[in-house]
């Protein structure tokens, strides 16, 4: 009976637990009659081209402008609206990503691509509320707190040699913007739990639960992302409002479980692309949403490529077989299969560019719990290939030159092929041309001259002039500031490649500047290339659901594609670390050798000193008292006349030594009287 | 050198521009190369004050309405970059890049060359008038053939024209051949008692280089008492009458007129330098910031970049917290030699001037090979009195060694990665110790022939006797 009744003790005290947080959540928000702060999380999955699986975790917390105790949070983390209030934080953006993102293969053109793919290692933006000359200190102090916050190296952003402040080429433009990076922080779990920390059920319920660190790890990519946006409090006692969006992306391969490969034959194996379920990718499942959360959703979004992929399958199954299935009808078309009936289907709006649109599979996790756990699974049945839509050039960066002297930055821009069909609107026109914003950011011992600036269009060198629009550069300052560059290139629409070079001259550090791998070299932050005219967005019916959810209202802000450039890793020149004693003693050796060796030959008078070598022969008078007597025959202006006679020697003596007294006697007198 | 001496006994005035025409030809054709060789970016030549390439980066961030002192790429006076960017970026079709930038620096050199030559003249004249006047010319030719005496004008200005120092300095687009010439006019100019010449010359290479500032001790010698010649002392002491004194036509007096007239030059062309900095940078940082990353880069050896000096290696090795203290020694190493060195020399103002170029180009920040260019060419003035300066082919030797071994050091560290800094280091520290005994061992053997000048003069009576 006890047995059976521990249990049910748990659980009783669980439910009114939860009832009570939910009440207190809730009622004191009723009280005052505003927005009360709200939690959503979501949960997309996608299927990729390469047989992996994109996991994009999408946690909402906002907190809204409150007049009275707005030191009191009920959801929203406490840390971050301190941080805001605090440094007065407009807007900012802190990454953390493992891998790179491959936009050739996973996409570059849609939302979670352009905005969600970031560089390697730690990327931070901010733009702050302060007046201008505060700017700096407010990042370091943010820099340091989000040190802190997030167990990382975030405080090495601090030095002005590791930020800048892009004008315009950025894309959240404003004044008080900084922008710094951190390409060769390593990210792993400790930067993970702070972070999910931050939610309200943690780990520990609702769709975090799926975030198991052995297999997010495992990935091919991963990136966490923290981006706040602050709307603005015009008067003082209000606080801010703030909105908090953490993502999570992940890129996982499927472990195809061993059964299902052998029984398949293996050319169907080939194309076919991996069957995967929750628990297969991350070893878990959805328990029921964290009931913090005001809702709590798992979409699977099929892109546009795929999506057009399979209504030209399915027309030709049509003609063969004809059946009466509506074409929208994909879910229940054989060619896949999923394991959970989707409650609804989000189609996106016809976009301006491309023929299909994609297709969203919406699951509330609400109607799950813990004995009926939502394993959302996809199963292929039909080898399916297809394209991910990608940004309209593909760019890459690399560097040029060998020796550890100089060398060259090169960017290329190639165009995709995909570029053909949505640009063939614009093609016929004459004028046409295409914008690309570039905005790189070089550290100071990589020493850019701007003036070497080059521009190839299609292999033919072409006047910087024609093809840079704008620019502004801001040359880096040894040890103080990075250099900066923002240009915008107008490019032909029918320009199959573009590439820019731009030389540099390596830097020597002091021996103390090294990090402690020195020869591994250093590392040049991703450059960033958008293309302001074209817009990352999808568009949805309007539907209240839509409306309702942060994800796809996120997918429906319209922003222009951006990608980011490979990390560079340049070698450096180093001296010998070992050795600062002796090139210390061998300097100083040298110009003790000038010194003494000139001054020698200076002082030398040869035909005074045989002289005085001939005098010392005859008579064995002692040294001192000769040039005593030559200097008081000088100071007497009387012609000097050796010594002759023995006592007149021992007087010199007698004198000297009472000379000597008196002047050490002087000279300690003086020493005490200037110092006490 | 005692090559090129020998070249000019007799036709001396003819072949003298034959040579001055081949050397122009050479460096042409040098020119003609494509990429310039490479000099330009040799760290042998083009240090972060001389460098094309960071003058063309001034020019284009000026151009751009940006201060050409943004970043750390250029370090030059504001008036170079007027004079010369907008040669870094003119081409003239089918031709080499940088035709006309090369084509000054080779008037540049032809320049000071001429310059040269005449000084020279002036010194040859001078030191014959002073060994008239103590009655050893006879002597001189009798007692040796080294006395024998040679045009120096021409060994020096032949010296300074083929010197490869020169020709890689002039061939590598740097700014030394123009920093050279300042300094060269500034000496021309006080030879020949112009001083509106010299204050000019003064003020340009002080203001391009900051170093030749202690010029002007030799440079108020030589207005005071006029060039090169035995110590005063010497003739007071042979003769003892006035009437040798008034006949000799040497004024041993030091007069202050020309002094004041350098003063009030130098004053007017320093203002007026300073108020075209002040106007040529008037949108963006003002002089202030001129005078900080020009002479203030000079001295705090901010850029570490390898060159053929000692200080950079240094800077890159010393502990940070004596930084400061060794960049205080090593500056003011240059400023104690100058008191003793002015005391000792003062009768030969040139030739201080000699000591005092190699000090500060050996001791210098950022030195380069065109700095050494200027020394040695100086040499050739002294071709008589240095005859018999000690280890003259050890260091002949060893000025090879370096040049052939320094940029093989160089290539095996940064280029092949199979070298280390240190061979690198060594051969600057080779090439540091060759000029130390180049100008201990010139200062002595000056200091020689003073003495046997003297011995010559005073025991002249005896010889008669005897």
């Amino acid at each position: 009976m006890t047995l059976l009744q521990r249990p049910l003790l748990v659980l009783l005290l669980l439910v009114t637990h939860h009832l009570l947080q939910c009440w207190i959540a809730f009622g004191s928000v009723d009280e005052e009659g505003q927005k009360q702060e709200e939690f959503n999380e979501e949960l997309l999955l996608k299927p990729l081209p390469d047989r992996k699986v994109l996991a994009h975790f999408h946690f909402q917390s906002s907190a809204p402008p409150s007049t009275s105790n707005g030191r009191h949070h009920h959801l929203f983390p406490k840390a971050i609206s301190q941080l805001v209030q605090k440094f007065r934080v407009k807007e900012m953006e802190l990454s953390f990503t493992q891998g790179r993102w491959n936009y050739e293969r996973w996409g570059g053109f849609d939302p979670i691509a352009s905005s969600n793919a970031k560089p390697p290692g730690v990327e931070l933006w901010a733009v702050f509320d302060v007046p201008q000359h505060q700017v700096d200190a407010s990042w370091k102090n943010l820099t340091h707190a989000l040190s802190g916050l997030f167990c990382a190296s975030i405080n090495f952003l601090e030095s002005t040699s590791t930020y800048s402040a892009p004008e315009w080429s950025f894309p959240p433009s404003s004044g008080n913007l900084r922008y710094g990076t951190l390409p060769r922080e390593a990210v792993c779990t400790e930067n993970l739990t702070p972070w999910l920390k931050l939610l309200p059920c943690r780990d520990k319920a609702g769709l975090a639960v799926l975030l198991d660190r052995p297999s997010i790890y495992r990935g091919f990519y991963h990136s966490q992302r923290l981006h706040l946006t602050s709307t603005g409090s015009g008067s003082k006692g209000t606080d801010s409002g703030i909105i908090l969006n953490q993502a999570l992306t992940v890129v996982l391969q499927p472990i195809q479980p061993n059964g299902l490969r052998a029984s398949m034959d293996h050319a169907s194996e080939k194309h076919i692309q991996p069957s995967w379920s929750l628990s297969s990718i991350f070893g878990k499942q959805v328990r029921g949403r964290c009931v913090l959360a005001k809702s709590s959703k798992v979409y699977l979004q099929l892109d546009r490529g795929l999506v057009a992929e399979l209504k030209r399958i399915h027309k030709e199954n049509e003609k063969s077989v004809a059946n009466g299935l509506t074409s929208e009808n994909f879910w229940s078309y054989p060619s896949f299969e999923l394991s959970a009936n989707p409650d609804r289907i989000v189609i996106e709006e016809n976009s301006l560019h491309s023929k299909s649109s994609s297709i969203l599979y919406n699951f509330q996790v609400e109607k799950y719990s813990e004995s009926e756990p939502l394993d959302l699974g996809l199963t292929w049945k039909i080898p399916v290939v297809w394209l991910c839509q990608s940004a309209p050039l593909h760019s890459s960066r690399f560097l040029m030159g060998s020796g550890n002297e100089r060398g060259a930055i090169a960017i290329s821009l190639k165009s995709t092929q995909l570029r053909e069909g949505f640009m063939g609107a614009f093609a016929d026109n004459e004028r046409c041309e295409l914008r690309v914003d570039v905005f790189q950011v070089v550290p100071w011992y990589v020493k850019v001259y701007f003036h070497s600036l080059q521009v190839f269009i299609d292999q033919q060198p072409k006047a910087v002039s024609d093809v840079i629009e704008k620019i502004h550069v801001s040359p880096s300052k040894d040890k103080v500031s990075p250099g900066m560059m923002e240009m915008v290139l107008k490019l032909p629409c029918r320009v199959k490649s573009a590439a820019l070079t731009i030389e540099f001259d390596k830097g020597f550090l002091h021996i103390d500047e090294y990090p402690p791998d020195a020869n591994q070299g250093f590392d040049i932050p991703s450059a960033i290339i958008s293309f302001p005219n074209f817009h990352a967005s999808m568009f949805f019916l309007e539907d209240g659901s839509v409306n309702k959810s942060p994800l796809l209202s996120k997918f429906q802000e319209k922003s222009p594609v951006m990608s980011y450039t490979e990390v560079l890793l340049v070698p450096l020149t180093t001296p010998d670390f070992s050795m600062p004693y002796n090139v210390i003693t061998i300097t100083c050796t040298v110009f003790a050798l000038y010194f003494g060796s000139l001054l020698n030959v200076l002082r030398r008078r040869i035909a005074e000193e045989e002289r005085f070598l001939k005098d010392k022969a005859t008579k064995k008078t002692g040294q001192l008292p000769l040039l005593l007597s030559k200097l008081s025959a000088k100071l007497r202006g009387r012609p000097w006349e050796p010594p002759h006679s023995p006592p007149s020697t021992s007087f010199f003596i007698s004198s000297k030594l009472v000379f000597k007294v008196i002047l050490v006697a002087g000279l300690a007198v003086g020493w005490q009287y200037y110092f006490s | 050198m005692q090559k090129m001496g020998k070249q000019k006994n007799k036709t001396a005035s003819f072949s003298f521009w034959n040579w001055v025409i081949a050397s122009i030809i050479f460096r042409l054709i040098l020119i003609y190369f494509p990429k310039n060789l490479n000099l330009a970016s040799r760290p042998e030549v083009s240090t972060p004050l001389t460098s094309f390439r960071r003058l063309a980066e001034g020019y284009w961030l000026k151009q751009l309405s940006m201060s050409p002192y943004a970043g750390s790429m250029y370090h030059g006076s504001p008036l170079l970059l007027s004079l010369l960017g907008p040669l870094t970026v003119k081409r003239i079709e089918g031709q080499p890049n940088h035709l006309l930038y090369s084509l000054v620096s080779v008037i540049a050199d032809v320049v000071s060359a001429i310059l040269i030559r005449a000084t020279g003249k002036n010194l040859r004249l001078a030191y014959l008038r002073s060994l008239e006047s103590l009655d050893i010319v006879q002597q001189t030719k009798a007692s040796g053939e080294f006395f024998k005496i040679l045009s120096p004008g021409d060994a020096a200005a032949l010296i300074y024209l083929w010197n490869p120092f020169t020709i890689v300095a002039c061939v590598g687009l740097s700014t030394s051949p123009i920093e050279n010439m300042a300094v060269i006019l500034c000496l021309y100019g006080a030879c020949s008692r112009l001083v509106p010449l010299a204050a000019f010359g003064w003020v340009i290479a002080t203001h391009l280089s900051l170093y030749p500032a202690i010029l002007i001790i030799p440079v108020i010698f030589l207005l005071g008492c006029g060039p090169d010649a035995p110590p005063r002392k010497l003739f007071l002491q042979k003769n003892n009458k006035e009437e040798v004194l008034s006949k000799s036509k040497l004024r041993l007096g030091f007069s202050w007129r020309p002094i004041t007239h350098f003063a009030f030059w130098a004053l007017l062309w320093s203002a007026y330098v300073l108020v075209l900095c002040g106007i040529s940078l008037k949108q963006f940082g003002g002089l202030w910031e001129m005078f900080k990353s020009t002479y203030g880069f000079i001295l705090t050896v901010e850029d570490l970049s390898p060159n053929i000096g000692v200080l950079w290696y240094f800077f890159a090795e010393v502990f940070d917290f004596f930084r400061n203290f060794f960049l205080i020694v090593f500056h003011v190493n240059i400023l104690f030699m100058i008191m003793p060195l002015a005391i000792r020399l003062h009768h030969r103002p040139c030739f201080l001037a000699f000591v005092y170029i190699a000090i500060f180009s050996m001791l210098k920040s950022y030195p380069s090979v065109g700095d050494s260019a200027l020394y040695l060419g100086l040499l050739g003035w002294f071709v008589n009195e240095l005859a018999d300066i000690q280890f003259s082919f050890f260091l002949f030797c060893g000025y090879v060694g370096v040049s052939l071994l320094s940029p093989v050091m160089h290539t095996l560290w940064i280029w092949r990665g199979t070298g280390n800094a240190n061979f690198y280091f060594a051969t600057a520290m080779v090439y540091a110790c060759l000029q130390i005994i180049l100008v201990v061992e010139g200062v002595s053997a000056m200091l020689n022939h003073d003495r046997k000048l003297r011995n010559l003069a005073t025991s002249k009576p005896q010889d008669a006797k005897s």
